[in-house]
């Protein structure tokens, strides 16, 4: 299952600069670990020691927040677009 | 309040715009907002807040201009180099329009000052440049029941949402809590382009003419997401959590924290 994942300017070091990347998981949690094999190092950066996606980061689904759906077993289907948004505090 | 010849003059183009009028103006002229940070967002947002007769303006901000703060900060100039932002937004504000009051804080907002500082504002508008203060706008706004237009910049992404408390999602709905410090590099050691604090502090700008005016949709309930490189604008929806520490069912932050003691705030 192709699955668009849009990537933040924070992590995009870790994806070669690429601002969209395709993965694939039938549920956030699987979508994680494949973005974990593809850019090792992923995980650490989107999740806390605990595996749980961190405070400060929100993985969207479509429009949708996880938090609000079933979390990390959020399933996913073909198609589906993924944005993961984190907190961004620049101002001045 | 009668408007004068020359602000009928001055104000045409917007008097003429169908739900604004003579009475919009007037709103305008009457309304108080305070902007938090004369900077890369401030700087676009009161330029236009100030253009468009916003009455009273407060501007909040502790630094001095430098040098580096003109690629992005464009209400400054530089012979203002050396002299406190505030001033120096002041001055120019009142070049553009003398009908604006501009009220100086030349300080930064901490829990002691922010609650009797942003008490007499119509809507706050943040464009301060770190987690710290971030939270602790968004928590006095909630506690004090002030509406909010929040932006945030990051290299070349831009984030927005406007917050009425009590009836939209707050920003600890969004984000519960700040990344610990250390995580995510501020401006100063990121790098930011300048129109991208533009494009940022203009839409908090017409938020905040929206919200005076009562006109249109405020970005309420969700996050607007700007990539300035692919030059798209995104929205993903942000719902009001029954769990946040500040506006949720069961508050754990019931009174302002000072900043050491941000990564420690528990999530019932």
């Amino acid at each position: 299952m192709a699955i668009k994942v849009m990537i933040p300017t924070p992590l995009q070091k870790l994806t070669k600069n690429r601002a969209d990347v395709e993965a694939n998981g039938s549920s956030i949690r699987e979508l994680i670990d494949d973005l974990e094999k593809s850019f090792p190092g992923f995980k650490e950066r989107i999740c806390d020691e605990t595996g749980k996606v961190r405070r400060f980061i929100n993985i969207y689904v479509n429009e949708e927040d996880v938090r609000f759906l079933k979390q990390d077993n959020t399933s996913l289907k073909d198609g589906d677009e993924v944005s993961i948004i984190p907190a961004i505090a620049g101002g001045r | 309040m009668e408007l004068r010849e020359d602000q009928i003059e001055r104000y045409s183009r917007q008097i003429i715009l169908p739900n604004v009028g003579g009475k919009g103006q007037k709103k305008l002229l009457a309304a108080k907002v305070l902007i938090i940070g004369a900077g890369g967002l401030g700087s676009p947002a009161a330029l236009y807040l100030a253009s468009a007769g916003i009455g009273t303006i407060g501007i909040v901000d502790s630094d001095k201009v430098e040098l580096n703060n003109l690629q992005r900060q464009i209400i400054h100039s530089v012979k203002e180099v050396g002299r406190p932002k505030v001033e120096s937004a002041r001055d120019r504000i009142n070049a553009i329009n003398e009908d604006v009051k501009v009220i100086t804080y030349n300080l930064r907002v901490t829990s002691l000052n922010i609650l009797d500082i942003i008490k007499d504002y119509d809507i706050i508008m943040d464009g301060s440049d770190n987690f710290p203060t971030r939270y602790l706008v968004n928590d006095a706004c909630v506690l004090s029941k002030k509406p909010l237009s929040h932006g945030g910049i990051f290299r070349f992404d831009g984030q927005a949402i406007t917050i009425i408390p009590g009836e939209s999602a707050c920003y600890r709905c969004l984000f519960s809590e700040p990344p610990p410090p250390g995580l995510v590099p501020s401006c100063q050691e990121a790098g930011i382009l300048g129109a991208v604090a533009g494009v940022i502090g203009v839409i908090q700008a017409n938020e905040v003419l929206k919200f005076v005016l009562g006109l249109g949709n405020v970005l309420t309930g969700k996050l607007l997401v700007f990539n300035a490189l692919e030059s798209s604008f995104r929205q993903v929806k942000v719902h009001r959590d029954p769990k946040c520490p500040v506006c949720g069912e069961n508050p754990t932050v019931t009174k302002l924290i000072d900043y050491g003691q941000f990564c420690q705030i528990k999530r019932r």
